[in-house]
């Protein structure tokens, strides 16, 4: 079977999104993106600018915000305190995993 | 198709409250959350949980759910009674926390694919046509990122056939990895999501890079680690070791002096990319056994020649 290779756009800290990019792939409104902005989760690489930008990083947050809130029922401000967890955990699992004492 | 215990699956008894149940389900959907959940599993059994809560949160729908009896064990195969529901009516309506294509054929067989059509996944609702995106992971191994590559995936994604019904869709993608690309990093392939409605484009595909492990080496962003074996002697002495990188063998000079477990930076030998990683040797001391004649030999002549006490600093 031959199939050609598909060549994806590699998101990275250079990619920039607008908030009618992130709403889509959120499938979320701006108010929630500027609420989630406003609690401290999401920060536009332009925050003084009227015509934000976001990073991959970013969009990755509000996935999956958007996903925490639709299956868990969480409100912003706790949105806001898992991710600052999750993000912590998965720091203290890399620092694990380079001591080599991670048994994953 | 296997009968499914939703009582077991929720671990509630079948004489659970409305609110046990509630918040036995708020529980489950917090630990497996896949977001949250390190657990390989998690998705699986995310989608389970939603799904036995689908189930049980309808009093209508439990009390038709208990009728089938008590006689069915999980994983048995099942097929719904005739009239079994008669009496029962779903009207299916409201909101719902689970996503109604995840459910399986036995919640169907019950109560139909429309009994969670008021399903408020953010997916559905509304006025956009554009298609679904679509997320996966895909392992790579290290090598990839570093030369670059390609890796054939295996996705599945439920679809619509021409009768209307779902079936569960396998599409192999060959995907190109890009040199330099690390842990968590996701590619986007325009148009391979979900196909719009009506001319609408389709969504699109998200790719988040996950390494397998590494025989020798361990990967933290752009940096990599590795643990270099190193003998007494040329801890103490000082030397020039072979040492493995991930692109070819170099020579690493050790000092005199060098201790167990302090890190030696090699910089930009890391993943390579716009600001590349570096490279981190951790050289681990190893002592060479006493099972010979002449190792034991040198080892009791150390011990009296090298006045050493390891444990000055305990005062002992």
């Amino acid at each position: 079977m031959t199939q050609t290779t598909l060549n994806g756009i590699l998101l990275d800290e250079h990619t920039e999104l607008t908030l009618n990019d992130l709403c889509r792939a959120c499938s979320t409104s701006a108010e929630w993106v500027i609420e989630l902005v406003s609690e401290g989760v999401l920060e536009p690489v332009n925050y003084q600018q009227t015509q934000w930008r976001f990073t991959d990083v970013n969009m990755q947050k509000a996935q999956t915000a958007a996903r925490l809130q639709r299956d868990l029922g969480i409100n912003i401000a706790g949105i806001a305190l898992a991710l600052e967890l999750l993000d912590e955990v998965e720091t203290l699992q890399a620092q694990l995993n380079c001591l080599g004492l991670n048994d994953e | 198709m296997d009968y499914k215990d939703y009582y077991k699956i929720m671990g509630v008894d079948k004489t659970a409250t409305q609110d046990e149940i509630k918040r036995a389900y708020r529980k489950l959907a917090r630990k497996y959350h896949p977001d949250v959940s390190k657990e390989t599993d998690a998705e699986l059994r995310f989608k389970e949980v939603g799904e036995a809560y689908e189930a049980l949160k309808d009093p209508e729908k439990r009390a038709a759910y208990d009728q089938l009896g008590e006689n069915w064990k999980a994983g048995q195969d099942f097929n719904p009674p005739p009239d079994w529901d008669a009496g029962f009516e779903f009207n299916g309506g409201g909101y719902t926390e689970g996503n109604a294509a995840d459910f399986s054929d036995f919640f169907e067989s019950l109560f139909g694919r429309g009994a969670s059509a008021g399903s408020a996944g953010y997916q559905h609702a509304g006025y956009q046509a554009k298609g679904e995106d679509h997320h996966a992971k895909v392992l790579i191994d290290l090598e990839d990122a570093f030369q670059g590559g390609s890796r054939s995936i295996t996705l599945q994604s439920p679809e619509l056939d021409n009768t209307g019904h779902v079936v569960t869709k396998q599409r192999t993608l060959n995907v190109k990895i890009p040199k330099g690309v690390k842990q968590g990093q996701r590619i986007r392939l325009s148009g391979q999501g979900s196909p719009g409605m009506g001319d609408a484009p389709a969504g699109d595909l998200y790719l988040e890079i996950g390494f397998n492990p590494h025989a020798i080496y361990r990967v933290d962003g752009h940096d990599i680690y590795l643990d270099l074996p190193i003998t007494p002697w040329e801890a103490a002495l000082g030397a020039s070791i072979k040492t493995p990188t991930p692109t070819g063998t170099i020579d690493l000079k050790i000092a005199k002096g060098t201790i167990s477990g302090r890190k030696l930076r090699l910089k930009a030998k890391g993943i390579p990319g716009k600001t590349p990683g570096d490279l981190y040797v951790i050289p681990q001391i190893t002592l060479p056994p006493a099972d010979t004649d002449v190792a034991i030999e040198l080892y009791k002549k150390m011990e009296q020649e090298l006045a050493y006490n390891p444990r000055s600093k305990l005062g002992v």
